[in-house]
C-alpha cells in the first residue's frame, strides 16, 4: 500500500495556479524528492499534503487518511507524520532540551529526547536558548521536532537551504539513517545534488506541474541519452554526437596511430538535464 | 497500543511551558506584571483625597485596577502575543503535531490566571501596605470577589483569543490591543470615578465588560453605602453577571469561528 496517494491535485491562489494537477505516489519507505526551482508549487504541495492548506480539487490520502479532515482522527493522524515546514522563528526562550523533551509529550510513541539532540548534532547545545543558536542549529531544531514523534512518514520542505556544506553532509546522513529506520520521506529541494544523493526517486516539478518522475540516475533520459564525441582533426575540432561512442572512438583509433587529438566522450550532466527541463540555461 | 496522551494533561504541560517561557522575557515580566503597581503609586500618591468621607480614593482606584489586572492579563497579553507566535511560525509548527487546540488554550488560560493571582496579590498587598486600602471583612463580598476574578479572567482570555485575529501582523500587535485597553480604561471608570465621566462615555462603557469588572469590583472593596453614588444607586449585581457571562459566550463563539494557526 501506498503512503501517499494523490491524484489530479490543484490549488489556485487567486488568478495564480500553484498546483495544476498533480499525480504522486509515493511507498513506504521511500525517499522521494521534489525537485523543482522555487515558485514550482513544491511547498504548497507539501502543506496541503501536511493537512495545512486546503486543496481546490483531486484526491489526497496520506497513510490512508484525507488530510482536509478535522477531529480526532485528525490528532491520531498527526501522531504517525512528522513536519518539517520553511522558515519557524519562534522567540525561543526555552532550550532545545526543554523544547524537544516538551514536544515529545504529544506523541504516543516518541524517541528519546537525547537520542534525537545526539542525532541532529545539538547535543552541545542543548542546555542553550533557542534564540542563541545559529541559523544551521535552529534549522536542526526543526528537524528534531519532525523527527521526535517517530513518524512512519516524515515531510521535510527545503531542509538545507542556507546550509554551509558541512551542515549539509550532516543533515544528509542524519536522512540517510531515517531511511534505515523505515521513515518514508517526501522531501523538497532546489538542490539537484541533494535530490541526487537522498532520493530513491526525484519528480521534477515546474509551474505547478510534475514533468517528470524518475530514479535520479535515469532523469532525463540520462543513462541512455547520446554522447557527444569531440576530437581534433586537421587543426579543427570536431564534434560528434552518437548513442554509440565506442564504436566511433574505436574508428577514429585505427584513423589516428597513435593518439586521438583532444579527445572527450561526455554525457549531459544531470544539472544540464534539469536545466533544460525546467527551461533555464545555466 | 499506547495512546495519545489527552487534551487536558497536555494543556497544564503547556500551561507550565507558556508560565517558563514568560517569565524568562525580563522586560515583559516587569511591564505587564509591574504596571499596575506603577499606576497605583502614581495615581495614589497624586489623588490624596476622599470621595466620602469613609472611602479614599486608592480605594476607589484599587478596585479598578484590579479588574484591568484581569484585562491585561487576559486580554491584552493574549491579543498581543497570539499575533506574535502566528508569524514567527510557533503557532504553524505545533498545528504540525497532534497537540489539541483545546490544549494550547488550556496553557494559555494558566499563563493568563497566573499572571494575573501575581498582579492582584501584588495589588491588593501594596494597597494595604502603602495607601490604607481596607479588606472586606464580610465573606459574601469575598465570595463576589472569586467570582469575579474566575469568570472576569475567563472572559479577558476568550477575547483576548478572538481579538488576536485583528491586528495585521504580530509586530503592529501591541500597537492595536494597547489603545483599545486604555481607552477602554478611561471609559469604564478605572481612572476617575465612573458617574464624574460624561454620559456618552458611560454609554459607550455599559456595552463593554470592563465597566462591569469595575463595577463589581467595587461592590467588594467599597462599604455598601456607596452603592447610592452608582448610576443605578445600586452595585447590579446580577447585571453585572450576566454581561461578563454574555461576554464569555461571545468570545467563546468567536474564538473558535476565527482562530487561525498561520497566515494566509
Amino acid at each position: 500500500m501506498s503512503v501517499i496517494e494523490v491524484k489530479g491535485l490543484k490549488k489556485s491562489y487567486g488568478p495564480l495556479c500553484a498546483v495544476n494537477g498533480l499525480d504522486l505516489s509515493i511507498a513506504k519507505g521511500e525517499i522521494f524528492a521534489l525537485l523543482g526551482p522555487n515558485g514550482a508549487g513544491k511547498t504548497t504541495t507539501v502543506e496541503i499534503l501536511a493537512g495545512f492548506r486546503t486543496r481546490d480539487s483531486g484526491e489526497v490520502r496520506i497513510l490512508g487518511f484525507d488530510p482536509s479532515h478535522k477531529g480526532k482522527a485528525a490528532r491520531q493522524w498527526r501522531n504517525q507524520i512528522g513536519i518539517v515546514l520553511q522558515s519557524t522563528s519562534d522567540s525561543g526562550d526555552l532550550s532545545v532540551a526543554e523544547t524537544i523533551s516538551h514536544f515529545s509529550g504529544y506523541y504516543s510513541h516518541p524517541r528519546n529526547p537525547d537520542e534525537v539532540i545526539a542525532a541532529v548534532g545539538l547535543t552541545e547545545k542543548a542546555t542553550s536558548l533557542i534564540r542563541n543558536l545559529s541559523g544551521g542549529q535552529r534549522r536542526r531544531l526543526d528537524v528534531a521536532l519532525g523527527i521526535i514523534g517517530n513518524p512512519e512518514l516524515l515531510f521535510l520542505d527545503e531542509p538545507t537551504t542556507g546550509f554551509d556544506p558541512k551542515a549539509r553532509r550532516a543533515l544528509w546522513a542524519l536522512i540517510e539513517n531515517l531511511r534505515g529506520d523505515g521513515t518514508t520521506i517526501l522531501l523538497t529541494t532546489h538542490y539537484l545534488d541533494e535530490a541526487e544523493a537522498l532520493a530513491d526517486r526525484v519528480a521534477v516539478m515546474n509551474n505547478g506541474e510534475i514533468i517528470e518522475t524518475s530514479t535520479p540516475q535515469s532523469l532525463g533520459g540520462r543513462a541512455t541519452s547520446m554522447a557527444q564525441v569531440s576530437w581534433l582533426e586537421n587543426g579543427q575540432t570536431k564534434q560528434e554526437k552518437t548513442d554509440n561512442p565506442t564504436e566511433l572512438v574505436r574508428a577514429l583509433a585505427t584513423k589516428f596511430p597513435i593518439e586521438i587529438p583532444e579527445l572527450t566522450v561526455t554525457r549531459p550532466s544531470l544539472e544540464d538535464i534539469y536545466l533544460e527541463m525546467i527551461g533555464q540555461t545555466k | 497500543m499506547k495512546k495519545i496522551p489527552n487534551a487536558f494533561s497536555l494543556g497544564i504541560r503547556r500551561g507550565g511551558l507558556e508560565i517558563r517561557q514568560f517569565m524568562r522575557q525580563r522586560e515583559s515580566v516587569v511591564f505587564t506584571l509591574l504596571f499596575p503597581i506603577i499606576l497605583l503609586v502614581i495615581f495614589g500618591s497624586v489623588f490624596k483625597i476622599n470621595l466620602t468621607p469613609d472611602v479614599t480614593f486608592s480605594q476607589y482606584f484599587v478596585a479598578g485596577l484590579i479588574a484591568s489586572a484581569l484585562v491585561n492579563s487576559g486580554f491584552q497579553q493574549l491579543a498581543i502575543i497570539i499575533p506574535m507566535e502566528r508569524d514567527d511560525g510557533a503557532l504553524k509548527r505545533l498545528r504540525g503535531t497532534p497537540m489539541p487546540m483545546s490544549s494550547y488554550f488550556i496553557g494559555k488560560s494558566l499563563l493568563v490566571v497566573a499572571s494575573m493571582a501575581f498582579q492582584v496579590l501584588l495589588l491588593l498587598a501594596f494597597g494595604v501596605i502603602f495607601f490604607g486600602l481596607n479588606l472586606p471583612t464580610d465573606p459574601m463580598k469575598w465570595f463576589t470577589f472569586t467570582w469575579l476574578i474566575i469568570l472576569g479572567s475567563a472572559c479577558a482570555t476568550v477575547l483576548g483569543i478572538a481579538f488576536s485575529s485583528v491586528p495585521k501582523s504580530g509586530r503592529g500587535a501591541a500597537a492595536v490591543v494597547s489603545p483599545v485597553v486604555i481607552i477602554l480604561q478611561f471609559f469604564s471608570g478605572v481612572f476617575f470615578v465612573f458617574t464624574d465621566l460624561p454620559d456618552w462615555m458611560q454609554q459607550v462603557a455599559t456595552i463593554f465588560p470592563l465597566k462591569w469588572l469595575t463595577q463589581g469590583m467595587r461592590s467588594v472593596f467599597l462599604p455598601d453605602s456607596f452603592a447610592v453614588r452608582e448610576v443605578a444607586g445600586s452595585w447590579e449585581t446580577e447585571r453585572t453577571l450576566l454581561m461578563i457571562l454574555v461576554w464569555l459566550f461571545v468570545g467563546i463563539f468567536i474564538s473558535i469561528r476565527t482562530f487561525k494557526w498561520a497566515r494566509d
